[in-house]
């Protein structure tokens, strides 16, 4: 197998939010976390992420701001780096390169200069073991340096951050493990050791869960496994040590943080009620419940202005402290996924399982999600072993018209479920319930599509009760015509086998219905049995039309081969003895995907059903199976040249591993264009990017693309055409000071970016409209802002058949007014 | 070990009653509790927290308060009298009434000259400790309102009383008012209830703290009266205060049963500003904690739950020993059952009345640890009332069971009974000797032929029984002349074969009598803990005595020195888990048919100690029963040591063997305990 260089398998969205703990800038306006291999800037007020500050290669394993300056944010990943980063800018400032993996990043204002690491111990043979270490970050100019100035603090805690944290004024470090707390105090360098015993009397279990040290006195709180908080004084004595004990949480601890004055102490659990205790009067607690999952950690800013509370559903929630909820931050949702990976053809979002009952759309572009669409419409109750309806089968048709989901509820004896339909609303703009059909079959459906012909809307689902059933839109005209319902329009069955999977054609003229080891072939018009394909014995697993020039093909995984057969001959085209466990076609092009396990990791095979080659095959692009995978459509399609990657050139390819990680594909090109994207400095954050932002903002930028463009084809230097808006003055303007050159480097840059050209006269020759546009741009530049999508960028280079799109008159007209309309009420809204 | 005959006696209504006070002697570590009964008893802090000295109550003796002055203790009761004790007799020296109506509090301060009490009416009286009395000094300056809590400033100049809706501070010179704290109302529904300031302590820096019944502690300046910091503790009453000695920590008894601790600590550590903070809680008890006291190692704690709870500050002790278990002090340390082993009769002595059963009988054969049907239910035979309002301090019923003697603090009775058939009846015996007034502890002789009667100093006064006439016989007295103080005899042992008599008294001296020549025979040495239990062996005539450090002795009393036995135990060390036990032995037996076996009991367990057997070391499994039985028949023997334990029983109050081998053991479950105690405050409990 030739390595596949130009591929590299990349987390590309949906990433966990929720794996360390948040960081709220001095000035609450920015929430940063890390995010699978980035660090994130969040908008506390508009919960739009503001930048992604990419540069890791590994999973980001902590954030903290530099406490030397506010503006500034360490990360830490497992990759073995610490990076600076100006998040306000969003760039990096420093890597400074360690070696090891990192796994968690502590910083003190008493220790400059110095940051505090947890690692894994080396030259242990037992076991996994931790240490603390300082690391001192050596004061080079240079972008990377290599830290190796250190000393360990403490061996054998835990790698969990919250067990560790840092006491009043950076005095001293508590770290607890098991049953032990541990008391550094740097100035004695003396390490003080408190137990506890594993259970007492009354069966409490006691090992520490999570520490929190009080900023002001020498108190540490610490939570434990049975839902205690134990508040420790006196802790410079080995014996006269005490602690005062309060009890709420009726589960573990999971996170507990110190308001920063002190005044209060936040504690969360899976309760998911975050509890504020007052430290003054002890008995006195205030709650905010129903905050969502499992509260995994919780952050104060440091003006105690605002909380936030991390989720297990890969939510952040932001609180303000008069304790109301005042943003959410809500990540891909990875609890169980039991429906496909559905792309929904309108928003272009992923869709899957998302809060119990819910489907979430998630927007893999943007990162976020979109929304969460209730299907079960039934209040969910967190209890253990409580049997609730989960969305089992979900499915659009091609258009995003209409969506069929299936809920269900119970084991095989008293199994209850229900076949829903979701028609789209243009009005309102959302999905909205259509039909409910709680018998649909007798049994379980297997499986389920939606014709893609655009003539009917046609939905076909088979259950284990030997049927397949035919469903019609159908304008009852007894009833109400406006409200059209779906009904059963035809059975069919094949010697009362179980049908396993069926799929439409990529015109919708045949069906293909798959019972145990027979592919039947039927006619949508008729619905006449045409054929039965059954060659090599098997149970079919997975069924699967070509599509566009391989049409005539529809392709079948069994446990032992992958089978194509030629509809046209009804043959059996060829076959691969392969262990192929997902199947999936892309709907844009007419390649196929197929992963299969082998030697515990997955293998990913990328064909055309005409050709018995593969275009492209990627060994090892996970470890495990492969648990479900889509084609999501590209926003722009990419132009790779290079043969064995076209097939990522319109769509991407998404899949979700064992771990629940959500990985594509990524070439080269795709790559350099990121990077690309991301030189360009960010400017001019005095506007959030709020959505009347991004209103007005698309067409300024739409404006600019044109603008560039025009530099590509004249192949003029862009500095010489606008003095104001050129490349030198607005690098000049917009680079934050401390990352800027020297100022005489900049001056000989800076006048001749002022000195008339002489190509001026071909500027003349620039289309007249444009110029008009382009110098009415100049006047509202200051709310100019680019987000980091980068994806208007990306369009410049783009390939021939997506040309910009270009404006009609009426069109035209109609921008012209919308920008002549004083919008700066929305100015004065946003930055109030 | 060998098998017996089992009369689990479960009709005994033993019913302890509530704490109400508790007071420290910090000189001798003597703890003085009052009980609600008017009872208080001396615990000694030094020697396992043994309970030396019981002085029996009276009907409505209602007491409030105690107080020490010096080894005086005094005490004030809702009954309006001011009590001063004799510890050394055990019962009240005196009483005085201060006019004042009932009184709430007394406390004394800690020059040891003056003692105030807070009184119904509004006023803290003064009094003047003097030789032998106390003496009427002044009011302070009379409040609207009963006085409920009193401390002193250590330097004496001031003291505070807590009272309805306030505290003040009285100059105790001038005898005024100096600050008027006020103390809110809680909130809601009690805010029209007044709030009740049950505990003041003043610091000698100046620090107020106090305990109210709107569930907070709060700490005030007294230079500027005002409110420093208020900690909720409760959503109840907090009840009790006590400070310890140093001024570093203050717990406080809660109505919801449990001791906050808070503690004088520096904020940041390494710097001199310190702060109360609320650090511990220790929960013990299901009722009311009326009385708290921090000992500085230990907080002992008490209530309407009737327990004693004693629970050590681990972090102030500094070695492991047996001041480092919690010990909870249920059942009083010395026996409230006799017995009349030939007859089969139970005394059970109850505060007010005494009750006279007769065993029941079975005369089937059972399996081991099987229960055997009863032919004869036990029966009773007798209620006794006493006359008078004091209450039994001690009574016997004779080895034949013909005689029954009690005595109170006032008088001394004693019965004969006549059991014909089923027919009981009972007379009282008129002419007693004059000396027999009244008694701290009888005894009858083996043959019901003699009545002992430990007397004051120590004294034990002889009275020879028969059908018609009661000769008083000798006065049997310890020999040192110039110890006229000795204390109380609490215990005596007379000898099977009627030649001797052993007492021991609270000043831990046991003295042995020879009946036949009427005097002194030997002293047995002092030893540095209370004697709980003794017996005279019935065959070598040894005395057996039990300390309350769990130490063992043996005694011949022919030859006037230890046994080779106990010598040996001395030399080899008890066992550790022996020493660590936490409840005092308070009964020794032997068994006739088995002279090297020795029964021992304490409210846990009762225990057989087979003196021919090596005695464990310390290495050995101590509690073996179970291993020896799984072991082969030849191996056991290898395994066995002297001390055979037996816990099969609940919470035990005697273990005596019959005549006819059959073992009496008089169990009181502290779960019956606790179903008869008032309901206690409701609080919610998680998923209730």
């Amino acid at each position: 197998m030739v390595e596949q260089s130009g591929v590299r398998v990349v987390r590309c969205g949906g990433n966990k939010i929720n794996f360390r703990a948040p960081i709220i800038t001095k000035d609450c306006r920015f929430l940063i976390c890390g995010s699978g291999d980035s660090v994130k800037v969040f908008s506390t007020s508009t919960e739009e992420c503001v930048h992604v500050l990419e540069g890791h290669t590994d999973q980001v394993t902590g954030v903290a701001l530099n406490p030397a300056n506010h503006l500034q944010v360490y990360s830490c990943s497992a990759d073995g780096t610490v990076r600076l980063w100006d998040f306000i800018d969003g760039i990096l400032i420093k890597t400074f390169i360690f070696g090891y993996p990192i796994l968690s990043l502590y910083v003190s204002e008493k220790h400059a200069g110095v940051i505090f690491v947890i690692v894994a111990m080396e030259n242990q043979n037992k076991g996994e073991n931790f240490q603390l270490l300082a690391l001192h970050l050596p004061k080079v100019p240079d972008q990377e340096v290599e830290a190796k100035d250190m000393f360990a603090v403490l061996c054998d805690i835990s790698p969990n951050p919250g067990s560790t944290a840092f006491g009043q004024g950076g005095e001293y470090i508590a770290s607890a493990l098991g049953l032990r707390l541990n008391v550094y105090f740097f100035r004695k360098q003396k390490t003080y050791r408190f137990s506890l015993k594993a259970t007492d009397k009354k069966g409490a279990k006691n090992a520490f869960t999570c520490v929190a040290c009080h900023p002001k006195d020498d108190c540490i709180a610490t939570g434990h496994e049975d839902g205690k908080i134990r508040l420790w004084r006196n802790f410079n004595q080995k014996k006269e040590y005490t602690y005062s004990t309060q009890h709420w949480h009726h589960n573990a601890v999971s996170s507990l943080c110190f308001t920063p004055e002190g005044m209060h102490l936040l504690s969360g659990g899976v309760e998911s009620v975050l509890v504020q205790w007052h430290c003054e009067e002890v008995n006195k607690k205030d709650f905010l419940p129903r905050l969502g999952g499992a509260i995994s950690h919780i952050a104060v800013s440091s003006d105690g202005q605002m909380y936030c509370t991390s989720h297990s559903d890969n939510k952040i929630n932001i609180i303000h402290c008069s304790f109301k909820l005042s943003a959410v931050i809500q990540g891909l949702v990875k609890g169980n996924i039991w429906t496909d990976l559905v792309i929904d053809s309108r928003t272009k979002a992923l869709v899957m399982n998302g809060r119990p009952g819910h489907l979430q759309f998630y927007s893999l572009q943007q990162d976020k999600q979109l929304y969460s669409l209730d299907i079960v419409q039934q209040e969910y109750i967190y209890e253990e072993g409580l049997d609730q309806f989960e969305v089992m089968k979900a499915v659009f048709d091609v258009r995003g018209n209409w969506l069929a989901t299936v809920e269900e509820r119970g084991r095989d004896s008293d199994l209850e479920f229900a076949l829903k339909l979701w028609g789209f609303n243009e009005s309102a703009q959302s999905l909205e319930l259509n039909t409910t059909i709680t018998a649909a079959h007798q049994d379980r459906i297997t499986s389920m599509c939606f014709s893609p012909s655009t003539e009917t809307t046609m939905l076909v689902t088979a259950a284990k009760d030997g049927q397949f059933k035919v469903w019609l839109l159908g304008t009852d005209s007894e009833t109400q015509k406006e409200q059209a319902s779906w009904s059963c329009d035809f059975v069919g069955s094949y010697h009362g086998l179980q049908p396993t999977n069926c799929c439409f054609s990529s015109d919708g003229s045949l069906l293909a219905v798959s019972f145990e080891e027979v592919v039947t072939v039927w006619s949508s018009d008729t619905w006449g049995l045409l054929t039965t394909l059954c060659q090599p014995p098997g149970p079919i697993r997975e069924l699967c039309f070509g599509r566009l020039s391989c049409s005539k093909y529809l392709l079948a995984t069994t446990p032992k081969n992958l089978l194509c057969w030629n509809l046209l001959t009804c043959s059996l085209e060829w076959s691969t003895p392969m262990d192929v466990h997902l199947l999936r076609s892309d709907p844009l092009s007419d390649i196929i995907a197929a992963f299969c396990l082998h030697s515990k990791s997955s293998n990913l095979f990328v064909f055309r059903p005409s050709e018995p080659r593969p275009l492209f095959t990627q060994k090892a692009v996970c470890e495990g199976k492969v648990q479900r995978c889509v084609f999501a459509p590209r926003a722009e399609p990419l132009d790779s040249c290079d043969e064995r990657f076209q097939w990522l050139n319109r769509s991407r390819l998404y899949y979700l591993t064992e771990k629940m990680e959500l990985l594509s594909f990524s070439t080269q090109t795709e790559d350099e264009r990121i990077l690309k994207s991301r030189k360009q400095l960010l400017v001019d954050d005095s506007v959030a990017v709020t959505p009347f932002y991004l209103l007005l903002g698309k067409h300024r930028r739409q404006q600019e693309e044109e603008d560039k463009l025009n530099f590509m084809t004249n192949k003029v230097s862009e500095r010489t055409q606008h003095p104001q808006a050129s490349v030198a003055v607005k690098e000049l303007l917009h680079t934050p000071a401390h990352v800027l050159p020297a100022a005489s480097f900049l001056c000989s840059m800076f006048v001749n970016s002022l000195l008339i050209s002489n190509t001026e006269s071909r500027e003349e020759k620039q289309p007249s409209e444009k110029d008009e546009d382009s110098d009415k741009e100049e006047d509202d530049s200051e709310e100019e802002m680019e987000t980091g999508d980068g994806q208007q960028e990306i369009r410049t280079q783009g390939s021939v058949e997506e040309a910009p799109p270009k404006l009609s008159k009426a069109e035209e007209k109609e921008l012209r007014r919308v920008r002549k309309t004083d919008f700066s009420w929305v100015t004065s809204l946003s930055s109030s | 070990m060998g098998e017996f005959k089992v009369h689990r006696v479960r009709f005994f209504d033993y019913m302890p009653s509530a704490i109400r006070a508790l007071a420290f002697q910090p000189q001798r570590e003597k703890i003085a509790v009052a009980r609600t009964s008017g009872s208080v008893e001396i615990f000694n802090c030094a020697d396992r927290f043994f309970q030396e000295k019981i002085i029996p109550g009276r009907e409505q003796a209602a007491t409030e308060a105690l107080a020490w002055v010096g080894d005086r203790l005094f005490s004030a009761g809702l009954n309006g009298v001011i009590s001063e004790y004799d510890l050394e007799n055990q019962k009240v020296k005196y009483t005085i009434d201060a006019f004042g109506g009932p009184m709430w509090t007394i406390a004394s301060n800690q020059q040891g000259t003056h003692l105030a009490v807070g009184c119904e009416d509004g006023t803290v009286k003064l009094f003047e400790v003097c030789e032998g009395k106390i003496q009427f000094e002044k009011n302070l300056a009379k409040q609207k309102g009963r006085i409920l809590s009193l401390s002193w400033h250590p330097s004496g100049s001031r003291i505070v009383a807590g009272m309805m809706d306030m505290i003040r501070v009285f100059n105790t010179e001038t005898g005024q008012s100096v600050h008027r704290l006020l103390v809110e109302r809680g909130i809601g529904a009690s805010r029209s209830v007044e709030c009740v300031v049950w505990g003041v302590v003043y610091l000698s820096d100046g620090t107020i703290i106090s305990g109210d019944s709107s569930g907070k502690v709060k700490i005030w300046d007294d230079l500027t009266g005002t409110l420093i910091k208020s900690h909720q503790v409760t959503k109840w009453d907090v009840l009790a205060l006590s400070v310890s000695q140093d001024e570093t920590s203050v717990v406080a008894g809660t109505s919801e049963g449990t001791v906050v601790q808070f503690q004088f600590l520096s904020v940041v550590l390494g710097q001199e500003d310190k702060e109360w903070v609320q650090t511990r809680i220790f929960k013990n008890h299901t009722h009311d904690v009326r009385a708290v006291l921090e000992l500085g190692t230990a907080v002992v704690s008490g209530g309407m739950d009737t327990q004693f709870v004693v629970r050590p500050l681990l972090d102030k002790i500094e070695e492991r020993g047996p001041e480092c278990v919690l010990r909870k002090i249920q059942f009083p340390h010395r026996s409230l059952v006799s017995c009349a082993k030939k007859a089969g009769l139970l005394l059970f002595q109850y505060p007010g009345h005494l009750e006279l059963w007769r065993l029941g009988e079975s005369d089937g054969h059972g399996a081991s640890g099987s229960v055997l049907p009863v032919k004869r239910k036990p029966e009773k035979l007798l209620h006794l009332k006493i006359k008078g309002e004091e209450h039994i301090c001690c009574s016997a019923v004779s080895p034949c069971g013909e005689w029954i003697a009690y005595s109170t603090v006032a008088s001394f009775r004693l019965y004969r009974l006549h059991c014909d058939n089923n027919n009981v009846s009972i007379t009282k015996v008129s002419k007693l000797p004059k000396v027999l007034s009244s008694a701290n502890q009888i005894c009858f002789s083996s043959d019901s032929s003699k009545l002992f009667a430990a007397s004051t100093c120590s004294s034990v006064h002889v009275v020879s029984l028969s059908q018609t006439v009661h000769k008083f016989v000798c006065t049997l007295k310890p020999k040192s002349g110039e110890t006229l103080l000795t204390t109380a005899v609490h215990l005596l042992a007379a000898s099977e074969d009627g030649k001797w008599l052993a007492s021991a008294n609270s000043d831990r001296e046991v003295q042995i009598y020879n009946l036949t020549k009427m005097k002194l025979h030997s002293t047995v040495p002092v030893y540095n803990s209370g004697v709980t239990a003794m017996a005279i062996h019935p065959t070598t005539n040894n005395l057996f005595m039990v300390h309350a450090d769990q130490q063992v002795f043996e005694y011949s009393i022919e030859e006037k020195k230890y046994t080779d036995w106990s010598r040996q135990v001395q030399r080899n060390g008890l066992h550790y888990l022996w020493l660590a036990r936490d409840t005092p032995v308070t009964n020794v037996t032997f068994n006739p048919k088995n002279p090297t076996h020795i029964i021992l009991h304490d409210a846990y367990m009762f225990c057989i100690i087979d003196q021919t057997l090596p005695l464990p070391d310390s290495s050995s499994q101590f509690y073996n029963q179970l291993t020896l039985r799984s072991l082969p028949e030849k191996d056991r023997t290898k395994h066995s040591h002297a001390f055979k334990m037996c816990k099969t029983f609940k919470e035990l109050m005697f273990v005596e063997l019959m005549e006819d081998q059959s073992l009496v053991a008089v169990e009181r479950p502290l779960v019956e305990i606790a179903a008869q105690l008032p309901a206690p405050v409701r609080q919610k409990k998680f998923a209730t």
